[in-house]
């Protein structure tokens, strides 16, 4: 099956005065359509490069990056400034949003931005609110939400429209233990229905949401953890019986 | 691999010495038969923890002697056997709920110790023992937080279970995060100059769990 995301022998090189800084070594990944792959490692480890790269905000030094088959290398800069706004949705750790614009707003602006007109732009923005049980927040500002509501605005404005990859930086970060889960929730409903997600986390407990986890350190692929077996696996006592 | 670790977690936090309270918590509600106790006591504990027949009737045979319980007299051993909570019993049950258990001293941690030793070891990447550990420790927790997703909203016991493992394990990774940057920024400085420094007094005074 061919990856939402497919990172081919990626490396990323910075110059820091006469100093060459490997952030990214020759890196391997590739993200199905309907899975979550974590990248776990501490920070300075390169993960949010990585991600940043995937999202074709930043090129790298060396290798390719596809977006459901399409290699960006090989695009022009208008050609992949669109496939970044219409495939691909980012939530951040602050979630980003614009405090002068509504939830709705908020929601529908990549879409405005793809060339979509006002109405249905608003139209699709409010059914991904109503998706995500934010109906009723669509005229409020930001200021006006709590901080999971304001990460579930993000979230619906990650997968608002044809979006086949969503990128997360630490989309939990800044919320209590519920409102976290209840996020990792929305991620995971998103991927349910065909969106591959990466989610870049220093945090266990947020990895082990995903349906893979890769280890990253010194801008290197290090581990990956073997598939999920399924949770029957933890009732020890089932064959002790 | 898992019951490796599970069973000497349980131990250690008493999980076994605990059946005996957990008995006679379900039998402050009623008087109850055995088998239907061990019935209970799984089903309250998200059946994470099972039980069998014969450590609920021993268990419940030293209650009796220590005056905890009664049964039937007349009735045969075996599943029709009744058995009920007495005052000494429930005072017991009173004071279990409100002592707490014995976290005051550090448990003779086995992943603490294979640590310990892989640092001093020559030719071994304590890095990589790290990782090695890291990455099963996740596994496991991905397999939690699936049981979590798919049934913790209809059993509550369960997501209680789940979240207390998950939280276990998570301090386990956190440690080794620790650790691995502790050894980093270690490795970067030179060696201290060996002294002879007095213990420090907390493991003057805890000791260790066997």
């Amino acid at each position: 099956m061919t990856g939402v995301l497919e990172m081919r022998a990626v490396s990323k090189t910075y110059l820091d005065g006469a100093d060459e800084v490997h952030a990214l070594r020759d890196v391997d990944l590739t993200v199905e359509p309907g899975k979550m792959v974590a990248v776990m490692g501490p920070s300075g480890s390169g993960k949010s490069t990585l991600l940043t790269i995937a999202g074709a905000l930043e090129t790298p030094t060396a290798g390719d990056v596809l977006i459901a088959g399409h290699s960006l290398a090989a695009m022009s800069r208008d050609d992949r400034a669109r496939l970044r706004r219409r495939a691909i949705g980012y939530v951040f750790q602050d979630f980003n949003l614009l405090p002068g614009l509504t939830a709705a707003e908020n929601v529908a602006l990549p879409l405005e931005l793809d060339g979509l007109s006002a109405g249905k732009a608003r139209a699709a923005g409010l059914r991904a609110l109503d998706e995500l049980g934010l109906a009723d927040r669509a005229a409020r500002f930001p200021d006006q939400l709590s901080g999971g509501e304001r990460q579930r605005v993000a979230i619906a404005r990650a997968v608002v429209g044809d979006r086949r990859l969503v990128l997360a930086d630490e989309p939990t970060g800044a919320l209590d233990t519920d409102t976290g889960e209840a996020v990792m929730r929305l991620i995971l409903t998103a991927c349910k229905a065909g969106v591959g997600a990466v989610v870049v986390t220093h945090d266990a407990q947020l990895a082990s949401w995903a349906d893979r986890v890769v280890f990253i350190r010194d801008g290197r692929v290090v581990d990956r953890t073997a598939p999920r077996p399924g949770p029957d696996s933890l009732l020890a006592g089932e064959a002790a019986r | 691999m898992y019951t490796q670790y599970y069973t000497a977690h349980d131990i250690e936090c008493g999980g076994v010495m605990s059946i005996r309270h957990a008995l006679l918590a379900l039998l402050s509600e009623a008087p109850k038969y055995g088998l239907q106790l061990r019935e209970e006591f799984e089903a309250r504990t998200g059946e994470v923890w099972p039980l069998n027949v014969g450590q609920v009737y021993t268990t419940l045979q030293r209650l009796e002697r220590d005056g905890f319980v009664e049964s039937d007299d007349d009735a045969d051993p075996g599943p029709q056997k009744g058995f009920r909570i007495t005052a000494d019993g429930a005072q017991e049950l009173a004071g279990w709920l409100r002592t707490p258990p014995d976290l005051a001293s550090p448990p003779r941690d086995e992943l603490v110790i294979k640590i310990l030793v892989a640092v001093r070891l020559p030719g071994v990447d304590v890095h990589e023992v790290i990782q090695a550990h890291r990455r099963y420790l996740v596994e496991l927790m991905q397999q939690w937080t699936q049981l979590k997703e798919d049934e913790g909203d209809v059993d509550l016991s369960l997501a209680l279970v789940v979240d207390a493992e998950i939280y276990r394990l998570d301090s386990v990774v956190r440690w080794l995060d620790t650790a691995d940057g502790r050894l980093k920024r270690a490795a970067l400085k030179p060696p201290p100059h060996a002294k002879t420094a007095p213990a420090p007094q907390i493991r003057r005074r805890a000791g260790v769990r066997r």
